[in-house]
């Protein structure tokens, strides 16, 4: 009862700090300094129509580079802390897939993957990116796996793309400091025609190999979850 | 505009730190933690909106000159991307500690782990 009390009590202190917060909110009418530069100068700079897009791979790769870093360090972790000791699997048969998951899955995995790269190479160009894609790759596994219980990722393929993809986003970043302005620099490419799908130098290639090694990481997250799974059956 | 972005980011943190203190249940907390998530990314892009802006992606309605008139803030919606992906990593940690945690006791009712409490 007092514990509910506390409960009510911190939710109703936060709502009214929300509250007075809202009062004194105004959407402002001009944008802040730096993002007036990027506004600006993105398309001459950098040469990528969207803005969000240069600023994540480019004005602040190495925070991306970063991003990539840590869901690397989540999916060695949650690999490494659901390990399973292949003792003799004593599996049970799983639960047939109903007919409908087993069509959708034959007949969507393709699509879903095509769709995905898609937004990763055109990441540059319109809404999406290199994370964007890779989650949607991932899904095309999550159907895969939910068709069949006992489809198996092929782990060497995986942890290939993803250590391949990572040291190439690392290499590409060298090369900026080689070629160009420094780390990550876009422009070891020529920045290419404004708007086309070969251009802003090598933000096509950095969101690429983004959007594999998201890919490969997430579906190496769900296999792990579905190893787990398959031993307690 | 902003208004209601606003009001739905406040809801949506409230109910999730609601579901974080209330629940009993490991998954229904994470599932809270999940919604104020959410609710917080909701809030940094309200704060980065001016006022009759566009996306900011460049295209023939924005030109490529005196952009800056035209458009959003783009960096809180940058930001945004690396808090989503953060807040991935953080859930699917958080679930494979549920699971170890129930492979240990059969239990996903947080009353049953009394080990660090005094």
């Amino acid at each position: 009862m007092i514990r509910n009390f506390f409960i009510i009590l911190i939710i109703a202190g936060l709502a009214g700090v929300f509250v007075s917060l809202f009062w004194e909110f105004g959407a402002s009418d001009t944008l802040t300094p730096l993002a007036t530069h990027y506004a600006n100068n993105g398309a001459a700079e950098v040469g990528a129509p969207n803005l969000v897009t240069s600023i994540v791979v480019t004005y602040r790769g190495l925070d991306t580079l970063g991003e990539v870093t840590i869901l690397f360090l989540v999916a060695a972790i949650i690999s490494f802390f659901l390990k399973v000791e292949k003792k003799g699997q004593k599996m049970a048969p799983p639960r047939v897939s109903s007919e409908i998951i087993l069509t959708a899955s034959k007949l969507l995995v393709p699509v879903v993957l095509v769709l995905g790269i898609y937004v990763f190479v055109n990441g540059h160009l319109t809404p999406g990116g290199g994370f964007q894609g890779g989650a949607i790759i991932a899904t095309a596994f999550v159907l895969l796996l939910m068709a069949n219980p006992r489809f198996e990722l092929n782990h060497r393929i995986i942890a290939a793309v993803e250590s391949v993809s990572g040291m190439a986003f690392v290499l590409v970043g060298v090369l900026g400091i080689l070629l160009a302005g420094g780390f990550l620099d876009n422009k070891i490419l020529p920045l290419g025609h404004f708007g086309k799908l070969f251009s802003a130098g090598a933000i096509p290639i950095i969101y690429s190999l983004v959007g594999l090694k998201v890919g490969s990481e997430l579906s190496n997250i769900l296999s792990n979850f579905q190893d787990v799974q398959k031993d307690e059956l | 505009m902003e208004t209601i972005a606003l009001i739905t980011s406040f809801v949506l943190i409230l109910i999730g730190l609601y579901g974080i203190l209330s629940q009993k249940n490991i998954l229904k907390m994470i599932v809270g933690f999940s919604l104020f998530d959410t609710g917080l990314h909701v809030l940094i892009v309200t704060v980065g909106y001016i006022r009759g802006g566009t996306a900011p992606i460049l295209d023939q309605v924005t030109g490529t000159s005196n952009v800056s008139d035209k458009i959003v803030d783009p960096i809180p919606q940058a930001l945004v991307l690396t808090a989503i992906v953060i807040g991935l990593g953080v859930t699917a940690l958080m679930l494979a500690y549920a699971l170890k945690m129930y492979q240990e006791k059969q239990s996903l009712d947080i009353r049953d782990f009394k080990e660090l409490k005094w």
